[in-house]
């Protein structure tokens, strides 16, 4: 068991669901990327995914997009994000990594698995891992004792979705709609169903991303989601504000927010 | 012979793209492969070949370039001369029908150069269809002309601004615009990367170009050539010519890459010779990568070679032995297209102009008895400008 299945069994028990913050590792610094992380725990994330910045990335909407152009113009590399990741480990919440495929393949695909479990890392979210590729990267999770964790999406069929969801682990990725990272102004009402659908095929608990970032948006998925996922609103509250100072107040108010949320 | 049923090349190829993509893949596969076996579909493509691509394209023999071959003789396959000036057309057309025949009314696609950008636009003009295009910003100032054609074809021309604001960044704007927009939307890539089954299909799409000339070469020559040669970007006019060949071990297949500035300065597009495996766009292939596995920016004269990744059967025909792939650098380049205008009377696109170069090399080392078959993929009205700059001619 991981540090994330257990977190999703005290939430059952809590009846609420887990609230997951994003933060791109190296974005804005280094340094400032712990401290935002540490705002969010403080404001009550449970779980953070510490995105690894990338130069193609073909998921991501516009804020993302941004936030990775200027960590990976500061630098930022493999060793920065099990940094980052160690260091979210040590505030007392999972966390895991969320990265596109190459990234893994260049580090080495068991080197990758063993440095996340080595760092106390609960799994890796794959956005562009299809299953179908994935035999090298799930034995070297196995044998590391991580979660793998992959996206399921609206338009999966009825035969693909089951076994997708067979696949993941600690939880399932399920994005909320057809389309990029970013907020949106309503959670798309294809979320609740894809949720249900997901359910019907494993226990493996369900997390939402993808458009959500507001209080009222965290409520409404945590009447039918286990955990709800929230990054492009945290990264705003960083590129709006004039200072770090103020960044990190409106990081900590947002996670507060989303908080009282996730309570049902 | 070689891709196995989910689109591998040996270790390359495959599907490395989000979930939400996999419907769709799956659709256009199966589109594709009933097509494939649709006598009618293969009538109504080869027909529109006939009467709007203008194919056959013809072959012309190259004596007064051949001098500066080694004396060898060479054989161009005139892909420029087909409808919107290059061998983009023929995978355009193929993809066009079967954006219709799974009942999809827009295409996007991306474009570097802008030929392909143009010949989609034409299609999507011919069929009705609505017709967006990504292109780089870099791009839409180097090749401001085929925006203009665009235009006047009635696509929408998007200058993407993200990244080095080029042909990588161009596809990932159309992926994250398909991503979006799957269920209404066929996205009409340009090259033989990608997801399965884009190397496949579009490599399907451009073995027409190898069939002619196979047969043409026979018939010339009364055997077939010592060595095929073509350009290499993402490489879809080199498996289009080379593709019917494989089969041929006498015939060499030799890839020219975009050298840039030299492969050892760091600034080329020269894939196969100066990267390494990974995966970019979805599909595992040789890249230009950094050691974190980021993609570095490519550099070349030509906007239509300068693309830091390559289509996964070039991966992997490289790797088996098969063909193989050279870097030819900015000025070589620069220098065959001269040669060419003033030997031959035809201007070749810059892109094509690599193959150009590769076999006044090739030519001199095989000497005067051997044949070589060169892919002119495409004509250089849209690179006059940037030849004009180059060789200091005002305007």
């Amino acid at each position: 068991m991981t540090q994330l299945s257990d977190l999703f069994i005290k939430t059952k028990s809590e009846n609420r669901a887990a609230l997951i913050g994003y933060m791109p590792a190296g974005f804005p610094t280094k340094d400032e990327c712990i401290m935002a992380i540490k705002a969010m725990v403080a404001g009550g994330v449970d779980a953070v995914e510490i995105g690894y910045p990338y130069s193609d990335p073909v998921m991501d909407g516009p804020v993302i997009q941004a936030a990775a152009e200027l960590a990976l113009s500061n630098g930022t590399g493999a060793s920065d994000v099990f940094d980052i990741l160690e260091a979210t480990v040590a505030m007392g919440v999972p966390a895991v990594v969320m990265t596109y495929w190459n990234p893994i393949e260049r580090f080495g695909v068991e080197n990758f698995a063993n440095e996340i479990a080595k760092r106390g890392g609960s799994g890796v979210i794959t956005p562009d891992l299809t299953i179908e590729e994935s035999s090298g990267w799930k034995s070297a999770c196995e044998s590391a004792g991580i979660n793998r964790i992959y996206v399921v999406a609206p338009s999966s069929s009825e035969e693909r979705l089951p076994k997708v969801a067979s696949e993941c682990s600690g939880f399932v990725y399920a994005a909320s709609l057809m389309g990029v990272t970013g907020t949106r102004n309503s959670v798309s009402g294809n979320a609740r169903s894809l949720v249900e659908r997901v359910k019907k095929a494993t226990d493996t608990p369900v997390s939402v991303g993808l458009g959500v970032s507001t209080k009222d948006q965290a409520h409404e998925v945590a009447a039918y989601a286990d955990g709800v996922i929230v990054g492009s609103a945290f990264i705003r509250q960083l590129q709006e504000s004039s200072s770090m100072g103020e960044g990190l107040e409106r990081v900590e108010k947002l996670a507060r927010d989303l908080s009282e949320g996730v309570r049902r | 012979m070689i891709e196995d049923f989910v689109g591998h090349f040996g270790p390359y190829g495959g599907r490395f793209v989000p979930e939400a993509l996999i419907g769709a893949l799956d659709e256009l596969t199966a589109a594709h492969e009933s097509a494939k076996n649709d006598p009618e579909f293969q009538k109504t493509l080869s027909d529109l070949h006939r009467t709007y691509t203008g194919r056959p394209s013809i072959m012309t023999e190259a004596p007064r370039f051949a001098e500066h071959a080694g004396n060898a003789r060479i054989f161009l396959k005139r892909e420029d001369l087909n409808h919107t000036g290059s061998h983009k057309i023929n995978n355009v057309l193929g993809q066009a029908l079967l954006t219709k025949r799974m009942g999809k009314k827009r295409i996007i696609a991306e474009t570097g150069a802008g030929q392909h950008g143009v010949a989609s636009a034409t299609a999507a003009a011919l069929m009705g269809l609505e017709c967006v295009v990504y292109m780089g910003e870099e791009d839409t100032k180097r090749q401001s002309l085929n925006v203009a054609r665009m235009k006047l074809l009635g696509a929408q021309v998007v200058p993407v601004t993200q990244g080095s604001r080029t042909l990588k960044d161009a596809i990932n704007e159309a992926m994250r615009d398909w991503v979006t927009n799957v269920a209404t939307t066929h996205y009409l890539l340009g090259t033989v990367a990608g997801p399965h089954p884009f190397p496949t299909m579009v490599r399907d799409f451009h073995r027409v170009i190898g069939v002619e000339s196979r047969a043409q070469m026979l018939e010339l020559t009364g055997r077939l050539p010592d060595a095929v040669l073509a350009c290499v970007g993402g490489g879809s006019n080199a498996i289009g010519i080379f593709h019917p060949f494989i089969d041929d071990a006498g015939v060499r297949l030799i890839g020219l890459e975009a050298g840039g500035d030299g492969v050892a300065t760091g600034r080329h597009a020269a894939t196969i010779s100066g990267g390494t495996p990974g995966v970019l766009h979805g599909t595992r292939s040789y890249v230009l990568q950094d050691v974190n596995g980021q993609t570095v920016e490519s550099h070349s004269i030509s906007a239509g070679l300068d693309y830091p990744g390559v289509g996964p059967e070039h991966a992997f025909l490289s790797d088996i032995g098969r063909a193989e792939y050279r870097a030819i650098t900015d000025a070589q380049a620069m220098e065959a297209f001269s040669i060419l205008c003033k030997t031959e009377g035809i201007i070749p696109a810059i892109e094509t102009a690599h193959a150009l170069a590769g076999a006044m090399i090739v030519g001199r080392e095989l000497g005067p008895k051997a044949n070589l078959l060169i892919n002119l993929s495409g004509r250089g009205d849209k690179d006059v400008q940037t030849a004009a700059d180059y060789f200091g001619i005002p305007l």
